[in-house]
């Protein structure tokens, strides 16, 4: 081991690597419940030959490999399941290039949301990136090879369908591009080739480390406004959430269902952020959405709550530093969160499910929903807050993080950045021969099996 | 339930039908006024319970007192013809429901109500608060509100507990019969609305305009003149209180600005909009803000005054993409002291 | 261990680690070093499995508490409201629970031996305290309006002195009735404090407020602001009833008088609000009031500032122990590059460490033909009188 170290020592310098208890500590679990893995070491790479070598010394000394961005996914995906090295990505920071006319960024994989959001309010005020609710030092490359999504998804889709290209070190070594930049200088989109981007999303970091990323940019509106629209009857939400995203006037629609505050309880409040222009195109998507609903206005069972302008701003702080706050609901520094896509037409029974295993295992909870297109599908989420201090209390959240992920499943949803249990859940549901094809590339990219081992894997 | 101190024969003898002839939002001659006028006397449907703007207008303009918006919003509600869709009037009881976080303890004269506008604490400050105590919070909330939500009996229900409230845990164990409130919503609750419904009222309340004259008397020399041409927002509530409006000019006159007349003050005054957003009427929240900004503007006001939080907060930035700078009554005392 | 109720409730979200802008890091220690332990959260984290034994105590552990600057951008920038004041109390507890295990780091035992026996940090006889006011005519305290207390790096850090000689001479200037303790003055003990050292600094306070009674001291107004911070925040706990200001307050009260600032020569300034004048003591605006009042200056602002500012890196006693160490990612080298970038001739300071911090990260940037450090007295008593 030590000469591995002294090895990882050469690639990176001294101040980057470390074997020692402390970091193995904090590197081997996130802030959700699943239990410790510990790495035997945590490398820094500063650059895409350094993540390169590093990969390479792996591959010869058959350790596996964990990347890491901020590991703020909340289901353990960046522990080492099998120890060996934890390559921790946020060195690699660089905003490389920001392309004003054909929108879109090259940023480094380790580059924090919050980071490119202050760049491009900086030096591109016209231009903005699709920010996801994770905290700001969420990492640009892990959100979007998680399939993550944000506050321009109802423009634009999940983070993955904002993907330009790519940068990969292969878990052989080599060093890949995707997309528009393998063949041209300009880093502008993804077809017309064979879309290879696949090969990366969604794996879990079991085929390679991504290093460079280009990624859309939209439009920063100077007047940006959001209307709540209020309701109290689950089952007529899939239609509400229809009726506005049909509008093609929303940035961003999410869906909050929760007990807390206590005047929020029972009610399911659809946010819808716009931005516009002018005044007089503020005023024609407000009206837009309006008409959208005004079934439901005229039978009085649905509503727009009206908002001063202070409070608008906390609603549209992108990202929601309130969310984060439901980790101290029980004074316990945590919540378990369940993201799970769905067609939007389960949406009533996504909630109740919801309601019904927070309350069977009394667990504080949080759902909510954020809706992916033009009201194409959603990504459902279930927060469960625990105690950390409290074992009882975090085996409970757990418990309903499991349960959680089976109901999405049996209601016809999948699981998002699922922990392995869960995987092994997509798994079992699978097309066995989708599950195959998922192993002979993974064998191809990876024969030493060195990339996160012990993910998307059937259990021995 | 306590019912409401209202004299039909008043209304139906009442020749000019002033209550719905100058509604601000509904247009009506005499005949048609006197007609929807029966109805609601009748308890049946009328078109001005589902056109009703609920700015309490009607409560000034009625020559004999005889509340014609506290019956209107009792019809309102005795028809479930909920002017605002009935999710967001849920969740708006639930919201502002008494917490029971009373902290009982001492408080001296001059004692300050705030209502329940915790962001507002920081008004209460300098020499024109000295030796101050301050109240606060859900618990000693007024309840007024619910006029605008067809729910009097909402404030039928918590009213009397407020106001059990107020006198059992801060004025009776300190010795205290009075308060100043800081909102017009809670004079008015206390003195006009609470003894036409038939509440109690054991304390004797004063006007925030009517502590801030005498503060500004007793502070003269301390007084700058502002010299600003003000544009004054008068608030829905001082509808119920026209009595309290000439302390306004009074301070205006004491702290140095003109209010300058102008189309919609005094009996005149518009809505801010926020209860026609809450009631989905975009559109004439638009345009009365519109006509009420323009109003300000063609004055050359510098500044336009508020008394209302709720006001305030509703119109402070269109004010001020008006080059127009809002200010809270009280904080334009403090302009004036230096504070 | 103090304040270990709140250790688990930290949710390792990195909020702690930004500005509000989420531009960069904005956390000396983790900018510097970058493994998530040196952030924060990684030490709530740690200092929690270290009481549930977890971790053992180690030279690691003991160096990853005290690479903390005690900056308070994490208090600052923590979205918890409910226990974020706490933070860096709780890491000053953790390194009270290593003093009194005598686990910490060779360098910071010698600091403390340092107070102990010399009473500073640079092991200099407690007579040199004057030094820095020699040919100056400072008056000795006898009873005049204000002490002007000079602390440890004014005393005997060349920088130091000739902020102290600055900030003395300008007072003078202005009339201000004022005298100094000399050879008398003590340690303010601040550092003590912040590096874990509790008893010891209860012994310093306690000795310089009998001191400061005895001389019927009514008003003191300090050279740096991590002694405002002791004497203010600290020094009542045990007794003191002085009034405290920071030279930056009385310097402020003299800007309304024209006719004592000349000059006209253009100079671009950006002001570093010291930590524990801005974050720690919510004053961002009396040194901005100076500068703005001063004929000739454009001040411009870094992108971050105020609540946002990147910490010298002097702070938590890394001044004496230089536990974050240099480095191209060091804080004071990386604020250079950002005084830089906006333009300024000279990066202001208020604080003697921020002096001496800056001056040397500008050496090691080979950028000193391109901007310069000044304190703000220096920049009026050189450029302005």
């Amino acid at each position: 081991m030590e000469k591995i170290y002294q090895e990882l020592k050469k690639i990176v310098g001294d101040q980057y690597v470390s074997n020692q208890p402390e970091e193995r500590f904090f590197y081997s679990r996130d802030g959700g419940t699943t239990e410790p893995c510990f790495p035997d070491f945590i490398v820094m790479p500063g650059s895409t030959e350094e993540v390169q070598k590093i990969v390479l010394l792996a591959n010869e000394r058959k350790i596996p490999i964990t990347p890491m961005g901020a590991a703020l996914v909340l289901s353990g995906l960046s522990r080492p399941l099998r120890g060996g090295i934890v390559v921790d990505m946020k060195r690699m920071d660089r905003i490389l290039e920001v392309n004003e006319f054909s929108r879109f960024a090259v940023v480094e994989a380790g580059t924090s949301e919050g980071k490119l959001q202050a760049y491009l309010k900086k030096h591109h005020p016209s231009l903005k990136h699709s920010v996801p609710d994770a905290p700001p030092m969420a990492t640009i490359g892990g959100n979007i090879l998680i399939h993550g999504s944000g506050h321009l998804s109802a423009l634009g889709g999940f983070h993955t369908e904002m993907l330009n290209g790519l940068e990969a070190v292969l878990p052989t070594g080599e060093i890949v591009r995707i997309g528009s930049c393998s063949v041209s200088p300009y880093w502008f989109s993804r077809a017309p080739l064979p879309d290879l981007a696949g090969l990366f999303l969604g794996w879990a970091g079991t085929t390679g480390i991504a290093t460079k990323i280009a990624i859309k940019l939209y439009p920063d509106r100077p007047l940006n406004d959001i209307d709540i629209f209020v309701m109290e009857d689950a089952d007529s939400v899939p239609d509400v959430i229809r009726r506005l995203s049909g509008t093609a006037v929303a940035e961003d629609i999410t869906a909050i269902m929760t007990p807390v505050p206590e005047w929020a309880s029972g009610f399911q409040m659809i946010n819808v952020i716009y931005g516009a222009e002018s005044k007089r195109e503020q005023v024609l998507k407000r009206d837009l959405l309006r008409e959208s609903v005004k079934k439901y206005i005229k039978d009085k069972v649905g509503g727009f709550m009206p908002l001063y302008s202070d409070m608008k701003g906390r609603f549209m702080e992108a990202p929601a530093s309130q969310l984060v706050r439901f980790a101290d609901v029980k004074k316990g520094g945590g919540f378990e969160y369940v993201g799970a896509i769905m067609p939007i037409e389960v949406f009533p029974d996504a909630y109740r499910k919801g309601l019904e295993i927070a309350e069977r295992n009394g667990v504080t909870y949080s759902t909510g929903a954020r809706i992916i297109g033009l009201g194409h599908t959603m990504m459902f989420f279930y927060a469960y807050a625990f105690n950390r201090a409290d074992p009882i209390d975090v085996k409970k959240a757990q418990k309903a993080l499991e349960e959680t992920n089976e109901a999405a499943l049996t209601i016809g949803g999948i699981p998002w950045k699922a922990e392995v249990p869960a995987q092994q859940g997509i798994i079992r549901r699978m097309d066995p021969n989708t599950f195959k094809l998922m192993g002979r590339i993974r064998q191809t990219l990876d024969p030493n099996g060195i990339m996160n081992p012990g993910n998307w894997e059937v259990p021995s | 339930m306590t019912m409401l101190k209202y004299d039909p024969e008043i209304c139906e003898k009442c020749e000019t039908v002033d209550c719905l002839v100058r509604c601000q939002y509904m247009q009506f001659d005499l005949t048609q006024a006197k007609e929807e006028k029966l109805k609601l006397l009748a308890g049946e449907s009328s078109r001005v319970l589902e056109g009703c703007a609920t700015c309490y207008a009607c409560e000034e303009y009625c020559p004999n007192n005889n509340h014609p918006f506290y019956l209107i919003v009792d019809r309102q509600e005795e028809l479930s013809t909920w002017p605002v869709p009935i999710p967001l009037v849920k969740q708006q009881v639930k919201m502002m429901s008494p917490k029971g976080k009373i902290t009982p303890g001492k408080v001296n004269t001059p004692l300050i109500n705030l209502c329940f506008f915790p962001m507002l604490t920081g008004c209460i400050r300098g020499r024109l608060f000295d030796g101050t105590s301050l109240i606060e919070g859900s618990d000693i909330f007024c309840n007024i509100m619910w006029l605008h939500f067809a729910k009097n009996s909402v404030i039928r229900e918590r009213l009397p507990k407020i106001i059990d409230t107020i006198q059992n845990n801060y004025l009776a164990e300190n010795g205290i019969n009075e308060f100043v409130c800081f909102h017009d919503e809670c004079y008015g609750a206390y003195t006009h609305l609470a003894p036409a419904f038939g509440i109690d009222v054991p304390f004797k309340t004063v006007h925030l305009f009517e502590y801030l004259t005498k503060r500004l008397t007793v502070l003269k020399k301390e007084i700058t003149p502002i010299r600003a041409t003000v544009a004054y927002q008068r608030p829905c509530s001082n509808r119920l209180i026209p009595e309290t409006q000439h302390w306004v000019d009074e301070i205006f006159n004491l702290v140095g600005v003109d209010r300058v007349e102008r189309e919609y003050d005094r009996e005149n005054a518009l809505c801010c909009g926020t209860v026609l957003r809450a009631m989905q009427k975009d559109d004439i929240a638009d345009d009365l803000q519109k006509r009420n900004l323009d109003d300000m503007q063609k004055v050359g006001a510098a500044y336009c005054v508020f008394n209302c939080p709720a006001c305030f907060f509703t119109m402070k930035d269109m004010v001020t993409e008006r080059g127009i700078t809002p200010i809270l009554m009280s904080e334009l005392c403090q302009l004036a002291l230096g504070q | 261990m103090k304040y270990q109720e709140i250790l688990h409730r930290c949710f390792r979200c990195g909020y702690c680690k930004l500005p509000s802008s989420y531009k960069d890091i904005n956390c000396p220690s983790y900018l510097k070093y970058r493994f998530e332990t040196y952030s924060p959260g990684g030490r709530m984290w740690l200092l929690k499995a270290w009481l549930d034994e977890e971790i053992k105590t180690s030279p690691h552990f003991a160096e990853i508490l005290y690479s903390c600057a005690a900056c308070g951008n994490c208090v600052e920038h923590c979205v918890f409201p409910k226990f974020k004041a706490d933070l860096l109390n709780a890491f000053v507890a953790g390194r009270e629970e290593l003093v009194d295990q005598g686990a910490i780091p060779g360098i910071v035992s010698d600091y403390f031996k340092a107070i102990q026996l010399y009473g500073n940090p640079y092991k200099l006889p407690e007579e040199k305290r004057d030094a820095w006011a020699e040919g100056i005519g400072v008056p000795c305290y006898t009873n005049e309006e204000f002490l002007l207390y000079i602390g440890c790096p004014g005393s005997f850090d060349e920088r130091g002195q000739k902020m102290a000689r600055a900030v003395a001479s300008l007072l003078a200037k202005f009339e201000v009735s004022f005298g100094i303790l000399g050879k008398e003055e003590h340690c303010d003990g601040n550092e003590v404090k912040i590096l874990g050292e509790s008893g010891l600094f209860e012994v310093l306070a306690r000795n310089n407020i009998e001191q400061f009674r005895k001389k019927g001291v009514k008003k003191v107004v300090t050279l740096s602001p991590h002694a405002y911070h002791a004497m203010r925040n600290e020094y009542p706990k045990y007794g003191a009833e002085f009034e405290v200001f920071h030279y930056t307050h009385l310097l402020a009260r003299f800007m309304d008088k024209g006719d004592l600032l000349h000059g006209n020569s253009r100079i671009k300034v950006t002001f570093h609000d010291p930590c524990y004048l801005g974050r720690h003591n919510a004053d961002y605006y009396t040194p901005r009031t100076i500068l703005n009042a001063v004929p000739g200056i454009e001040l411009v602002e870094m992108d971050r500032n105020k609540g946002d500012a990147l910490c010298c890196g002097g702070g938590g006693g890394n001044f004496f122990t230089d536990i974050l160490g240099s480095g191209t990612e060091s804080s004071s080298r990386v604020r250079i590059r950002e005084a830089i970038e906006v333009g300024a001739d000279i990066l202001a300071v208020a604080c003697p460490k921020c002096a001496k911090m800056f001056e040397d990260a500008i050496k090691a940037e080979d950028q000193e033909d391109k901007i310069k450090v000044r304190d703000i007295a220096e920049i009026i008593l050189d450029e302005r009188l």
